[in-house]
Formats: structure tokens, C-alpha cells, sequence
């Protein structure tokens, strides 16, 4: 292997061969690591959370972004708050559960009260400190550089001089737009968080998340499962194409054959589930006509927001994001999303839906947690074998949601920020 | 109903582990009702959550359990293909209350398993509800609390706990 320091490029790229070869040294090399903290977790918007987490004013979750620690409220008129949770007199953690409400936080070292939007309420032995030490900002906990929000998911940077949220999402609001308007009164984030991790480099689970390729045979066993489970399946095909939205961001959308809570019937989901499917249906026509009201009921969209945001919105919605712990040890959260005001019914059968598949204790993700553990033992290889191949498809005026586009995609922008050189 | 002693339940449930690590997955099955249930519930959820509006990382009803079972016995399970080593240790057994003919059961669980080089554990506390009969028992219910935050050690919980 070569150095990183005297690398230009991972990626070995010849269109007119249809050659797309990437590095193992990409999934091993800890300077290469360190060189993603410093160029992208360090300088892309990285997702929060969702304001449907802190539905009331005093509510907060404490999370792991992009390597700080982030203290994340509601504050008391309602506003939502980016903090950094350490304390500005001498460094301690000041918020330590995980989530909850709180009226204001306080420091447990020395004493010091801090209001829900961070602001320094009060100092035990106050008089010794300058008189207008309160009014500086300086004392008070710090805002994250940069804080924004699409359709209620919210982003931080820690770039101060990064661009817009929206101008760095781009065209990936449309898709955004198309997952959130199959809820009129908005989406919420249901109870209960998926916690894990996989020994595998981040980057294979951004590859595994938007690869439409692996279904048949990684997944076997689903399939089997939802060809067993009488009437699982609709009269759909897989079919669908993948696009390259910019930036890094890509998009898988297809049919598949499995029921969508909103809104793609199966007969297990019987009469009531068919009544409540057409309801749903039916509203959507309403509000957006036959177009959008079939593309929202009955495509799947895998969605990736670079560098290390999934959306899903397959047999369930998911929300999952990942980060590297070392080059071989990621830890990823995932979220169930669902409409605010969907029905017991609906809502049951999507979380059971979720589960089928989805998560550490599904019939698939598991599975896939083993294909990335493997081949992070495979990189063990890699000083002698040394390329991955990600070159399906190339060529294609139409890739298929089965292509390898939307890698491509991600690849050349990783390697963008890396190396600083346009693909 | 005559009285019910803590040894015949420990009896019960030391079999039950058995079967788990020996990968005897179909017997085990039959060791629960028809119309049994098996949950993982997320660790930052209340014990008694419900899986119809909250998220699990395992919520079976006897249907899935037993397409658990054959996914896992199946090369194609590729999680657990070659079968990992578990150990399933029971302890702390206590009866905590009759309902009707049922029996509330609680129990401590730490579970090793290893596979490619790789030793996890899970620990937490185990709610059986039990139906006395023939001697025996059948599994109502099986409710595995996880004490570790997450999964974030052991990745997956691809093998029954």
C-alpha cells in the first residue's frame, strides 16, 4: 500500500472501459480516517434529529455527532437548540441522560445553571466572578457552528462557512418532500431506538444501504420468509432506476413486492387493512392527484444524503445514521418514521412490517451486518488484493435500481473530499 | 391449582437453554403456545412497552417465531452460518404472581456467543409467562429485557436470547 500522504486518489476510474475500481485501502488506512474526519464529518451537514423527538418545550436527547457530543432541546418558547453539551467553566459533560424534559440543565461539578437554550442562569458564589460575567457569551454553553432543518429533520455543521442546508440537499428535497407528503399532519419519529454497530469500515453500510443488487442472495431468507407468510406479497415486480442526485446524495426508487403501509396493499393485511390502504389512497389522490399519489403509495425510495444519512421509505420508514469509531468499528441509530396521525392499525402493521426486515433482531439486517463483517475480513487482503469493483451498469442511459450508479456517486464525491481533487 | 415450586420453573427454563444452545431451535418451539409472543424491546423504551407503537428489535408473534426458527436453521441465514457457540446461563428465578392458570416468571440472563473469534454478551432480565400443564410447562410469552444500552457491543441479535 501506498501512504495516504502520497495518495492523489482512491478510485481507479476508465469510462470507456467501464472500469470504476475503489481501493480497499479506503475501508483500512487510519490516516484515511482521520482525513474523512477533518474533510467531511468535520465539513458536511450532518443529521441531528427530528423535531418530533422533542415535541414540548424542555425536552432534549444528548447524541454523538460527527465525533461531539451534542445536546439537542426544545427550549421554553418552543425553539430548537444545537449545543455543545460540555460546560463553558471547565469542560464537563452538563446534560448525562440520554433524553428527557428538563426545565433547565445543570452542571454537576461546580454548580452551574444553565437555561434550555444554554444561557448561564446562575453560578454557585457568583460575587466573585466580574460583574457583567453573566452577559458575556462566553459563558454561557455554545451553540453548534451551523444549525438548520428540512421538513423537521435537523442538520448541524461544524463549518461556519458551509452553504445552505437546502442548496447542499438540492435536488434530494424533492425526494424528501415525496416521503414526507404521505402525512398530512406531519411525521414523527416512533418510541425506541435501535442502537448498533458493525465491525466493518462506515463506508460498506452507505454501499449496502442504497445497493439494490444484494436482494436474491444476501436476503434469501426474507424472501423465503415473505413467500411462506400466505398472501405477504403483491402482484409487483422488482423494477425500478437509481439516480445520481449531486453532491454525493443518491436515489434508489422501485416497485418491490411487499406491502407498504402507505399505502400498497397485501391480502395478509385482510379487509380492514384494504379499507384503511384505500383511505389513505384516496387522501393522497386528493392532494395530489394520480401522478404523485402513485409514486408516493407504491414506490420504495432508498435514500442517501451524504455522507451518512439513509431514508428508507421501503416496507416501513427508517432513519439511520452511522459513524466510524475506528476504520473497522462502526456504531449506527436507526429510527422508525411514521405519519402523526396515521391509525393503531396502520401503525401496528408498519412496525411489524419494520421488523420483518429491518434492524439487528430482523429476518435481513442481520445478514447484511455479516456481508459487511466479511468483507472487512476480506480487506485483510488488501495489500495483495487491493481493488473492489463497483463498476455495474456503467455505461447505461438508464442504470437500474440493481446498477451501481449510486456508489459511483458517493465514490467520486468521498474521494472529492479526501484528496481535494474533482473526481 | 396445587402450588407450583421454584425448582419445577428453574427445571423448566434450564431445558429451555439447553435446547438454545444446542441448537435444537425446532423442539424449542414446540415449547410454546399457539398463540405465544417473543420480544426484544429497545433499551431505552419502559419494561411493559407494546410493539404495536413502539419500536423493538424483536417482536414475534408465533407465526414469525417459527419463520425464526427456520430462517436459522437454514445455510442461508448467513448471520448465523456456520452456527455460532451460545452459552445461555438462567439464573435469579423468581415466581412472581398466578394469573388465572398462568404463572408470571422472572429471570436473569447473561448469554455468550462466539463465532470467526468474536465473544458477545448479552445480559438483562428474562418475563416468562407460563401455562402449567402435563406436568410441565408451555411458553406464553417471552419478554427479554436487554441491560446494555443498545446493541452497540454486540452488533446483532441474530441468535434466539
Amino acid at each position: 500500500m501506498m501512504a495516504f500522504q502520497r495518495m492523489n486518489t482512491a478510485l481507479m476510474i476508465d469510462e470507456s472501459r467501464k472500469i470504476f475500481k475503489v481501493s480497499r485501502q479506503a475501508f483500512v488506512d487510519p490516516d484515511i480516517l482521520e482525513a474523512e474526519r477533518t474533510q467531511i464529518f468535520d465539513k458536511c451537514w450532518l443529521y441531528l434529529g427530528h423535531s418530533s423527538e422533542l415535541a414540548k418545550p424542555g425536552d432534549f436527547v444528548t447524541r454523538q455527532v460527527g465525533g461531539r457530543n451534542i445536546l439537542f432541546a426544545r427550549d421554553g418558547k418552543g425553539n430548537l437548540k444545537a449545543m455543545l453539551n460540555t460546560c463553558p467553566h471547565r469542560g464537563a459533560q452538563v446534560c448525562r441522560e440520554k433524553h428527557g424534559s428538563a426545565k433547565s440543565f445543570q452542571c454537576f461539578y461546580h454548580g452551574w445553571v444553565f437555561g434550555l437554550d444554554g444561557t448561564l442562569r446562575s453560578q454557585p458564589g457568583e460575587t466573585s466572578y466580574a460583574e457583567d460575567f453573566k452577559e458575556r457569551s462566553t459563558s454561557n454553553m455554545q451553540q453548534v457552528p451551523r444549525f438548520e432543518s428540512y421538513r423537521d429533520f435537523n442538520f448541524i455543521c461544524f463549518d461556519k462557512d458551509v452553504e445552505s442546508l437546502s442548496d447542499y440537499l438540492g435536488p434530494v428535497r424533492e425526494y424528501l418532500d415525496v416521503i414526507c407528503d404521505q402525512a398530512e399532519a406531519g411525521m414523527t419519529i416512533v418510541g425506541g431506538t435501535q442502537e448498533y454497530s458493525m465491525r466493518a469500515n462506515w463506508k460498506l453500510l452507505t454501499e449496502n444501504s442504497i445497493d439494490g443488487y444484494h436482494a436474491l442472495t444476501t436476503h434469501a431468507t426474507y424472501l423465503d420468509y415473505l413467500k411462506s407468510a400466505t398472501g405477504a406479497l403483491a402482484q409487483v415486480a422488482f423494477e425500478g432506476s437509481a439516480r445520481d442526485l449531486g453532491k454525493g446524495h443518491a436515489v434508489l426508487e422501485y416497485k418491490a413486492p411487499w406491502g407498504r403501509p402507505v399505502a400498497q396493499w397485501i391480502p395478509s393485511w385482510g379487509e380492514e387493512g384494504k379499507r384503511e390502504l384505500s383511505r389513505l389512497y384516496d387522501g393522497l389522490l386528493k392532494r395530489f392527484g394520480k401522478e404523485r399519489a402513485d409514486r408516493i403509495a407504491t414506490f420504495n425510495r432508498n435514500l442517501f444524503i451524504f455522507p451518512n444519512l439513509v431514508i428508507n421509505d421501503i416496507m416501513a420508514v427508517t432513519v439511520r445514521t452511522y459513524y466510524p469509531a475506528a476504520p473497522d468499528f462502526m456504531n449506527i441509530s436507526a429510527w422508525a418514521l411514521a405519519p402523526k396521525e396515521e391509525t393503531d392499525w396502520a401503525r401496528k402493521y408498519r412496525l411489524f412490517n419494520f421488523l420483518e426486515f429491518l434492524g439487528p433482531g430482523g429476518f435481513a439486517t442481520p445478514d447484511d451486518v455479516e456481508a459487511l463483517e466479511q468483507c472487512q475480513r476480506g480487506f485483510r487482503n488488501s495489500a495483495e488484493a487491493q481493488w473492489n469493483d463497483i463498476s455495474k451498469g456503467m455505461g447505461k442511459e438508464n442504470p437500474s435500481y440493481d446498477d451501481e450508479l449510486q456508489m459511483r456517486a458517493f465514490w467520486s464525491n468521498w474521494n472529492e473530499h479526501v484528496f481535494r481533487v474533482p473526481a | 391449582m396445587q402450588s407450583i415450586a421454584r425448582t419445577e420453573v428453574e427445571d423448566f427454563l434450564f431445558a429451555e437453554a439447553e435446547l438454545l444452545d444446542e441448537w435444537r431451535l425446532p423442539e424449542w418451539l414446540e415449547l410454546f403456545t399457539d398463540d405465544a409472543i417473543y420480544y426484544v424491546p429497545a433499551t431505552d423504551l419502559a419494561v411493559d412497552a407494546s410493539p404495536d407503537n413502539n419500536l423493538f428489535y424483536v417482536a414475534d408473534d408465533r407465526f414469525r417465531l417459527s419463520e425464526r426458527v427456520k430462517r436459522l436453521m437454514k445455510r442461508t441465514a448467513h448471520a448465523e452460518f456456520p452456527h455460532s457457540r451460545t452459552r445461555h446461563l438462567v439464573s435469579n428465578v423468581r415466581i412472581r404472581k398466578q394469573i388465572g392458570n398462568d404463572l408470571e416468571i422472572s429471570s436473569a440472563f447473561i448469554t455468550y456467543r462466539t463465532k470467526d473469534g468474536v465473544t458477545d454478551t448479552y445480559f438483562g432480565s428474562n418475563r416468562y409467562r407460563l401455562v402449567p400443564g402435563n406436568g410441565t410447562f408451555r411458553i406464553k410469552e417471552k419478554r427479554c429485557l436487554l441491560d446494555s444500552e443498545g446493541l452497540r457491543a454486540q452488533g446483532r441479535v441474530s441468535i434466539i436470547l
